[in-house]
């Protein structure tokens, strides 16, 4: 087979289109928005046609491919972990109904975390909803698991997770690359109304069910944990790893020269953890020690209270087991003396928005027309917009229209001045969540302005397309989905698009909103900022760029530094003065507003 | 042949293709590999780092103190990565002055050769010039020359040759 260097990410694509998978949805979300570019290439490399599409969101991404598997086709969704909450009510109940055609559910976890809003762990969700889930411990081993987890899905006929965290998806390694399996399988789904439709007369049945193959996945020998160091006796520590964990355990414990000290065991499918397993090492073993991310799935179902490891407070209860750690908890388990203190490391650079970035116009503008404000955001770039001051809070996606309404309501109540709220919100986290939420807070009479960033395009997480720009994950074009149609159907009565980068402008549009906002018959405002993602070199290159020159009026005031933060704009540290890096800035020119000197001017 | 090697740098600027350069490399110099990159919001302007360890290795990352490589693309992330080096590792760093381990301005350079973004290649010719990367030269300017995007590789070349005239034995 030929060996290919493929991100983790791109493996589990590469496996997904080897193993058959004839439909493929998901979202876009760090650490798994490389996946749908993996399988669209790997498709047409491989002459392999599938139906691949950025699904809306998660759970519109979930139903759509869990009905294809109803056809008896393979199927899979691809989310970050937080994605899985999003399609929480179809999961849960997936498990109950069952599949027909192999269904994965790869949900990507981020430990530390290190782009996410938690680092909950998804196979603790496949546990709470009783489905099988694998745990990768390199790429390699994840494209393999991928044909490996669409087997086990058919065998027993239920949904498996698929569970990388990010030191899987965005590592990189040489994986062997095969020719795809040709099922040749056609669409056929069978009514069954006991199964698809299920009533609740119908789930005690079936949750038996579930229960039954849950014990028969504990019980297969094809996915038992595997000894991968010691003799399995009994007589030496037993280490119990899985993911990224058992490799950084694997190599600390071989650097230490350490392997044939300990029984070293990896739990490739951690739930349900296998029976006969659970049995041998709490029967075999007196010490033993756990390393598993992120919460204790494996040590719980261990019901073993003397083993150590999250809970017994021998592994940090939070944050990535990054291999320093993995070796300073093994050091302690094994009485090895402790590595040397380390000096800590001095902390990174925080990211900012481009120079030149929309985003950073509207930002400004609203803070300077509403001073007192209460700024709800949401996930996106734009969540950088707190690096402004700009926006007060970010929760999950689309909660920042609710959250506009609740605090309205709240201040509303008490019969004095409501402050102004603004809250911001991207065109691609808008269609994902934020429809709902602005029906309901029209409906419910909630005044708020609700500015709608919009760059056309999902920017964070690398550029995919949003459904306005009716351009679907394979380039072929879909009718494009208006905003302003759906924010007038949403029940909108207000509405204005506005350039960002004409700050004046853009201003008196928000002081507008507000009158609206506070006049009678008020009710949501809604600002459209429309600029495109400076990010891609055609969009740069097709807009005017303003030279920008700072002269010696400057008076070091830090004012553009602090307040607006653009990186193109340095602090000189011996005459104090600002200066313009070339290099970065693109000269859009906003700049040319902000400095209360005058001293940034148009060379 | 083991060896173990970040390349540390702000979002933006080319951690991850020299990251690209160095695995395609290390493949074709028919060695096992295994890469830890950065994704996510950090690539707006944060600080990034990716870890190759080229050789039998199962861990996609590298321990404090254990690389044998630095690159670091910017010199204010030295002490932010400069853990990873083993006392003897060696530290390319593109900085004006001397002080700052193997330095060499490869902004200057890139500047000079008309975009800065290509002073990741500067550096990895530089490094590459030393003898202490796990393969030669040619096989790091021949991955470069393989994937870097057609209207990008004129100045890819130049960008590594250039850094390659600069570099010491």
């Amino acid at each position: 087979m030929e060996q290919r260097i493929l991100m983790g990410n791109e493996a589990i694509g590469r496996g997904l289109v080897e193993s058959g998978c004839s439909v493929f949805a998901s979202y876009p979300g760090t650490p798994a928005s490389e996946i749908l570019p993996a399988v669209l290439r790997f498709s047409g490399e491989t002459a392999s046609p599938m139906h691949i599409e950025w699904s809306v969101n998660e759970k519109a991404a979930f139903e759509t491919a869990l009905a294809a598997s109803y056809t008896g086709k393979r199927a899979a969704v691809a989310m970050k972990q937080v994605g899985l909450n999003v399609a929480a009510d179809p999961f849960t109940r997936a498990a109950y109904l069952g599949v027909v055609g192999g269904f994965l559910v790869v949900a990507a976890d981020d430990p530390g975390p290190h782009s996410s809003q938690t680092e909950q762990d998804s196979r603790f969700f496949a546990q709470f909803a009783k489905v099988p889930v694998v745990d990768p411990a390199s790429p390699h081993e994840a494209k393999e698991m991928i044909g490996r987890a669409f087997a086990l899905s058919e065998k027993y006929s239920i949904p498996v997770v698929v569970r990388p965290t990010t030191r899987i998806c965005h590592a990189r390694q040489d994986v062997p690359c095969g020719e795809p399996v040709r099922l040749g399988r056609k669409a056929d789904f069978r009514k069954d109304p006991a199964r698809w439709i299920a009533t609740p007369a119908f789930l005690p049945k079936l949750h038996r069910t579930l229960n039954e193959k849950l014990d028969a996945v504990a019980a297969d020998p094809d996915w038992a944990p595997r000894r991968m160091s010691g003799d399995g006796l009994g007589g030496r520590p037993c280490v119990v790893a899985s993911g990224v964990a058992f490799s950084h355990a694997f190599e600390v414990l071989e650097d230490l020269g350490c392997l044939d000290r300990v029984d070293l065991f990896q739990v490739l499918l951690p739930h349900p953890l296998h029976r006969a397993f659970i049995e041998e090492i709490n029967s075999r073993y007196g010490r033993i020690l756990v390393l598993e991310e992120t919460y204790p799935v494996i040590e719980l179902q261990l019901r073993n209270g003397k083993a150590l490891g999250r809970t017994s407070g021998h592994v940090p209860r939070e944050g990535e087991l990054t291999p320093d750690i993995v070796e300073d908890v093994l050091r302690r388990f094994l009485d090895l003396p402790p590595v040397a203190a380390k000096a800590a490391a001095a902390p990174g650079r925080r990211p900012t928005l481009c120079a030149g970035c929309p985003h950073r116009a509207a930002f400004y503008a609203i803070r300077e027309a509403f001073p007192q404000g209460i700024f709800p955001s949401d996930i996106g770039c734009y969540t950088l917009g707190m690096n402004l001051g700009a926006i007060d809070t970010c929760h999950v996606m689309g909660a920042c229209i609710n959250q506009g309404a609740g605090f309205y309501h709240a201040y509303a109540q008490d019969g004095g001045p409501v402050p102004p709220t603004v809250v911001t919100i991207g065109d691609s986290t808008f269609f994902h969540a934020g429809i709902p939420a602005l029906v309901n807070a029209v409906f419910q009479g909630a005044r708020f302005i609700l500015v709608l960033l919009d760059n056309g395009t999902t920017a964070m997480t690398g550029g995919q397309a949003t459904p306005q720009n009716g351009v679907r994950a394979d380039g072929g074009a879909g009718p494009a989905v208006s905003i302003p149609g759906l924010m007038r159907a949403c029940g909108v009565n207000f509405l204005q698009e506005c350039d960002p980068y004409d700050m004046d402008a853009f201003r008196r549009v928000l002081e507008e909103a507000d009158r609206y906002v506070r006049g009678p018959g008020g009710g949501v405002a809604v600002v459209v900022s429309k600029h495109p993602c400076i990010l891609p070199a055609v969009v740069r290159k097709a807009q005017a760029a303003v030279p920008v020159f700072v002269t010696e009026d400057c008076t070091g005031c830090r004012h553009c530094i602090e307040d607006f933060e653009c990186p193109a704009l340095l602090q000189d540290e011996e005459t104090e003065r600002i200066r313009v890096d070339r290099d970065l800035c693109i000269g859009c020119g906003v700049c040319l507003k902000v400095c209360p000197a005058g001293a940034i001017v148009e060379a | 042949m083991r060896q173990q090697i970040v390349i540390s740098g702000t979002g933006g600027q080319g951690v991850l293709f020299v990251t690209r350069v160095v695995a395609e490399a290390a493949l074709r110099d028919g060695h096992p590999v295994l890469t830890s990159e950065t994704h996510g919001m950090a690539m707006r302007g944060g600080t990034v780092i990716s870890h190759v360890k080229i050789g039998d290795f199962r861990s996609p990352l590298i321990r404090r103190g254990q690389a044998d490589i630095g690159l670091f693309l910017a010199r204010e992330n030295l002490p932010v990565h400069g853990a990873y080096l083993k006392p003897e590792g060696r530290a390319f760093v593109n900085a004006p002055g001397a002080g700052d381990g193997d330095a060499l301005d490869a902004a200057a350079i890139a500047g000079a050769l008309g975009n800065i973004v290509v002073l990741n290649l500067v550096l990895l010719g530089f490094a590459a010039r030393s003898g202490s990367l796990f393969c030669g030269a040619h096989v790091l300017r021949s991955v470069v020359e393989g994937i870097s995007p057609a209207r990008q590789r004129e100045l890819n070349l130049e960008a590594f040759d250039e850094g390659l005239r600069h570099g010491k034995k």
